[in-house]
């Protein structure tokens, strides 16, 4: 290891935690869902695809940008009140497994919608972001990944915001601690899950067109979940601290480790590192780094 | 006197389609009087309670018979939340404290439930710290992390935010130790005498609850079976040797929920 290039270092690790901001939002999606109403939402990644799909087919129509955000945003904040109260809630106090069975199914189902309503091609998403690199102090970033990384951390920003000093996000966090007692002291748990929903489309709806633009507005798009996972086993499926943390370790260690170890493991790292970190965690720190630490006096 | 402020007349409660808790129980409470519901283990005190608040279908149970009304409204076709923002308020068994959340985080809760605005809530508040000083110096900390008798206490505070008309409390006295039952129910009586708050309160601490109500209904396998005033039931010899004559009520209290064991890092 003679003549170690610090700058190239540099250069994998932050273009690795920017696509690591990414992952955050996605699994943050998640953690919304998970910690309010206990369901692992599988059916996140197919909003997510819905979303492109919905605005990509809308753009291609000549819709104009903003309004076709619009338009999307709305269309996601439905189905996701659609979601809860048709399924969802209907479900309530079954076990977990029922529940995680319903949003796969779930998953499916939307897909097949959005294949139903806007085809099965590939579709280019263009944000106007040119993606060629940006030079800052000798080290080269994609203008694209600092973008993206910007928009999920805007959004990561506000809805710390908002789950820790508003009161909609004490509700939030009442619910997510005890159910039973947030109902009885009169909270309105409806009202703060179709608050969540629509944070999760939100979400599903910014994470859609990122990776969209990213990888084109195709069905395997759906599958950016399945990066979620190892950054809700690193980080715990019910922290949202966690989520973020988790998504920049795992951004920049499947980068590195692309890079670095490619040579020893003949490439393709990126593919599956993140599931081997994300297996080791579950046999060390099964909570991950920061899920549910017991807050009580024993 | 005027119409009692809660009516539960007569009421049969079924968990999951099978179990029944309740067959027959009827329970009457007057505005601004404090009434006890004494019973054993298992008695159907907690189901009562949460018929009250019409909490049961969360917990997969129904009334089948029977109906409860709570100034003039038809409980148990009213939402909880609608119900906490008339005035029926209540404090669950084993206090049910947001444990992450800090005590001040826990007690604005209270608000939120009500919808108050941010001026009543922060004159709430003080109202609630003047009554519990306790709470006001462990304001910041995680109510997770504080004593027994401060989640009770952040309970009762959390419950009072949404300005109760009728409190509902399930055995504050659980797991404390002697001097802050003491303190507690000092507190209730205080806010029943002041406030002409009026309080429904189940207890297997007979002793100290017919201490402070003024009236009882004790119930035995989900039938009510007798109700009076709490002296009358003081002096009566079967309430005595059921209720009254064992000096380790407070031991039976502890037995039946004991001190979790640490739970490993
Ligand atoms: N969620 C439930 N599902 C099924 N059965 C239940 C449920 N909750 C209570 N029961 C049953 O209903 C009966 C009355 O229970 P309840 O909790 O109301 O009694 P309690 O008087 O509050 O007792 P304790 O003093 O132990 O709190 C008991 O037989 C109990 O097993
Ligand atoms: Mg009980």
């Amino acid at each position: 290891m003679t003549g170690f290039d610090f700058t190239f270092f540099l250069e994998v690790l932050v273009g690795g935690l920017l696509s690591g901001v990414m992952y955050s939002l996605v699994a943050i999606g998640f953690v919304l869902i998970y910690k309010t109403s206990g369901v692992l939402n599988f059916a996140q990644g197919a909003m997510l695809l819905f979303a492109a799909l919905t605005f990509v087919s809308l753009v291609e129509r000549g819709v104009p940008f903003a309004l076709a955000l619009a338009i999307t945003f709305l269309v996601m904040v439905l189905l996701g009140i659609t979601i809860e109260r048709t399924v969802l809630r209907p479900l309530v106090n079954k076990p977990p497994i029922t529940l995680f069975m319903a949003t796969l199914g779930l998953s499916y189902i939307i897909e097949g919608a959005a294949q139903l309503i806007w085809g099965t091609q590939v579709h280019g998403l263009d944000l106007g972001i040119d993606d060629t690199p940006l030079e800052i102090s000798g080290i080269l970033i994609s203008k694209f990944d600092l973008f993206a990384a910007a928009v999920a951390a805007t959004m990561v920003a506000v809805l710390t915001v908002l789950f820790r000093w508003t009161r909609v996000g004490l509700a939030f966090r009442a619910v997510a601690d005890d159910q039973f007692a947030a109902l009885a002291v009169g909270l309105r748990l409806p009202r703060i899950w179709a608050t969540v929903w629509t944070a999760a489309g939100l979400i599903a709806l910014v994470a859609g067109l990122l990776w969209g633009a990213r990888l084109g507005v195709q069905f395997s798009l759906s599958l950016v979940v399945l990066k979620a996972l190892p950054v809700l086993v690193l980080g715990g499926f019910d922290s949202i601290l966690g989520a973020i943390v988790g998504g920049l370790l795992i951004g920049a260690s499947e980068k590195l480790a692309e890079v670095y170890l490619g040579d020893v493991f003949g490439g393709g790292i990126e593919s599956w590192f993140a599931y081997a970190i994300a297996l080791a965690f579950l046999l060390i720190r099964p909570a991950g780094l920061f899920g549910q630490k017991l807050v009580e006096r024993a | 006197m005027t119409t009692p402020l809660l009516t539960i007349s007569g009421i049969r409660a079924v968990y999951n389609h099978s179990v029944v808790a309740l067959s027959d129980v009827s329970v009457t409470i007057g505005r601004g009087s404090i009434v006890a519901l004494l019973g054993a283990n298992g008695a159907g005190k907690t189901t009562t309670l949460h018929a009250t608040a019409n909490l049961l279908p969360a917990e997969r149970g129904r009334i089948a018979a029977g109906k409860i009304t709570f100034d003039g409204q038809d409980v148990l076709a009213t939402s909880p939340g609608t119900l906490v923002r008339s005035g029926l308020v209540s404090v669950l068994e084993g206090r049910h404290c947001f444990k992450s959340l800090s005590v001040e985080e826990n007690l604005i809760t209270g608000a939120a439930g009500r919808g108050s605005r941010r001026r009543e809530a922060s004159a709430d508040l003080e109202r609630v710290y003047d009554l519990f000083p306790r709470l006001k110096a462990k304001r910041r900390i995680s109510s997770g992390l504080t004593s027994g008798g401060e989640q009770q206490m952040t309970a009762i505070g959390r419950a009072l935010m949404a300005r109760p008309r009728l409190l509902v409390l399930d055995e504050p006295s659980m797991g404390l130790a002697p001097l802050v039952i003491e303190e507690i129910f000092k507190t209730l009586s205080r806010l029943n005498k002041e406030d002409g708050l009026t309080i429904f309160l189940a207890e297997q601490n007979a002793a100290i609850a017919l201490r402070f109500a003024h009236r009882a209904t004790v119930i035995e396998n989900g039938h009510s079976v007798l109700e009076d005033t709490a002296a009358a039931l003081r002096a009566r010899p079967d309430i005595k040797s059921f209720y009254l004559g064992k000096a380790d009520l407070h031991a039976a209290a502890e037995a039946r929920n004991p001190t979790p064991s640490p739970v490993p890092a």
